[in-house]
């Protein structure tokens, strides 16, 4: 006889280990299937884990976690060939109680996060490949497994099987996603000693940075690259619209190595030693190309739900987040005793009056706005480079001249009425 | 510049990496025809990450041994030529780190 829970989860990354932890300490009879060796097997992520949404659920987790470095400073660098225009913000606050975030290495920190969901009372099973939803009368009833007699049944399945949702694909929940709905990242975690890295990053013991990289680290492309400190290795990493990559022929690990040996980057990592390689998509589309999440007997959340702000390099916070709301809204079905959408659609409502909802609609137009033009990274980074030197470089002229120079370079005024008409449609898409 | 390092090979990062192959393929082209005669840019040769896709003379070979299971193969290919699935429960890519 098959196995019934009351909740089965798909995946145990931190949209599905969320959602099963806070189930399990409600009592809840739940499965968690892992496809991975163990959890965060099979996951990437750039490194940054924001406390906030951690912290709703394990109070004080960083206590006990395996976190790297709390950062205390994120810069942004404008990239140019032979130049770069940085900025950023340190802050001794963030390297304190309550923290805002942390560099973290995912196949570490999900295993240890799963554990937890399994101390809570959630049962989990690694090595095991959900093929498809059992469906009976419409109504998502159980899964069907890669295992022996893998067929098992719940009142519902909880999707969080990440970026290539194959189970929510074939629900109908949502069409094959299109090359400009997903970025791929490629990264490498680089070996070095934590002096080193505490000195060229300007850094305490226990201290972090973060960098983040546009436009001549994606070759003017849309997309950014990265630069993270860990306890002692780096994360560097790029990340391009897969549509970019297509349009340009551009062979990811290629623009890695470009990345690595520029100039204003390579002294960072130098005498660095590779740990290992990583590549995985992210799911950038944002609030337009968000599928159906909801059906009955079934929810989807996390990566599989397109749930990333990618202008903030937030992603998995939103699952944390979106992974506790669904396991709210089951529990709610379980003392109504009702497992259909209209029941389960409190998830969905929750969802979209959340942060997770609100900011997916702020910036539901950015990035396609600046993947349709390629301007901003093609031309203005290039341009901000050009005018710090022209206003930096003393050479005896005076800076009205100067500024007059700038103001030329920036072309006729048919182009000035462009610059300007761009990054008012800039502001407007980000606002 | 012609003194910058030409820098390192795909087959140098993916030697970085575990993998648990399975000993058949979870990566399959429909239709070797339309690789050869509609894709002239076999676009999935240059935007796959771990190189899995190879172009050798007439015919596209598939290395799925050391494939990142990232999809961009499914979702890029113009043709929609490629069926993914994920390997058996256990094996393909295992991450340590990030």
């Amino acid at each position: 006889m098959a196995e019934k829970f009351d909740v089965i989860v798909v995946g145990a990354g931190p949209a599905g280990t969320s959602c099963a932890y806070t189930l399990a300490k409600a009592g809840v009879n739940v499965l968690m299937i892992e496809r991975g060796e163990y959890p965060g097997s099979k996951n990437v992520m750039g490194g940054v884990l924001y406390r906030k949404m951690m912290e709703d659920l394990i109070p004080e987790f960083y206590k006990e976690a395996p976190v790297e470095r709390p950062i205390v400073e994120q810069r942004f660098m404008m990239l140019d060939q032979e130049s770069a225009l940085t900025f950023g913000y340190k802050g001794l606050e963030w390297g304190r109680e309550p923290y805002n975030n942390f560099t973290v290495l995912r196949a570490k920190f999900d295993q240890w996060f799963a554990d937890k969901a399994v101390e809570a009372g959630a049962l989990l099973i690694n090595e095991t490949v959900v093929l498809e939803c059992i469906v009976e009368g419409g109504k998502v009833v159980g899964v069907r497994t890669d295992r022996p007699d893998g067929d098992v049944y719940a009142d519902v399945v909880v999707l969080a099987d990440g970026v290539n949702s194959l189970l929510a694909k074939s629900l109908g929940f949502h069409k094959e996603f299109r090359p400009d709905e997903v970025a791929l990242a490629v990264m490498e975690v680089l070996k070095l000693d934590k002096k080193i890295i505490e000195d060229r990053f300007n850094l305490e013991a226990n201290q972090g940075c973060t960098i983040e990289i546009f436009g001549d680290a994606t070759k003017g492309i849309l997309g950014t690259a990265w630069l993270y400190t860990n306890k002692e290795s780096l994360n560097i990493g790029v990340g391009t619209m897969l549509s970019g990559l297509i349009k340009h022929k551009l062979k990811p690990y290629e623009l890695l190595e470009y990345v690595k040996q520029h100039p204003m980057i390579r002294p960072y990592i130098q005498g660095s030693e590779q740990q290992e390689y990583l590549a995985h998509l992210i799911p950038e589309g944002g609030y337009r190309s968000m599928p159906r999440i909801v059906g009955d007997g079934v929810l989807v959340t996390g990566d599989a739900a397109q749930l990333v702000n990618a202008i903030h390099r937030e992603g998995s916070n939103m699952a944390m987040t979106s992974g506790v709301l669904a396991a709210e809204a089951i529990m709610a079905a379980r003392e109504a005793d009702d497992f259909t959408e209209k029941t389960l659609d409190s998830y969905r409502v929750k969802l979209m009056n959340s942060f997770v909802g609100h900011d997916l609609q702020k910036y539901k137009d950015a990035t396609h706005h600046f993947e349709k033009y390629p301007h901003y990274f093609e031309q203005y980074i290039p341009l901000m480079n050009r005018a710090a030197s022209q206003m930096f470089t003393v050479d005896g002229t005076p800076k009205r001249e100067k500024q007059k120079k700038i103001w030329r370079d920036l072309g006729s005024t048919g182009q000035k009425f462009k610059i300007a008409r761009d990054l008012y449609n800039a502001w407007k898409v980000m606002k | 510049m012609s003194d910058q390092p030409k820098g390192q090979s795909i087959e140098e990062k993916q030697y970085l990496v575990r993998f648990k192959a399975d000993t058949r393929s979870h990566l399959h082209v429909l239709d070797y025809d339309i690789c050869a005669t509609k894709c002239p840019d076999k676009i999935c040769t240059i935007f796959c990450p771990a190189e899995v896709y190879k172009w050798e003379d007439v015919r596209m070979h598939v290395g799925y041994e050391g494939c990142h299971e990232c999809g961009s193969c499914r979702i890029g290919c113009p043709h929609q030529n490629i069926k993914w699935e994920y390997p058996k429960g256990g094996h393909g890519i295992i991450f340590r780190l990030a």
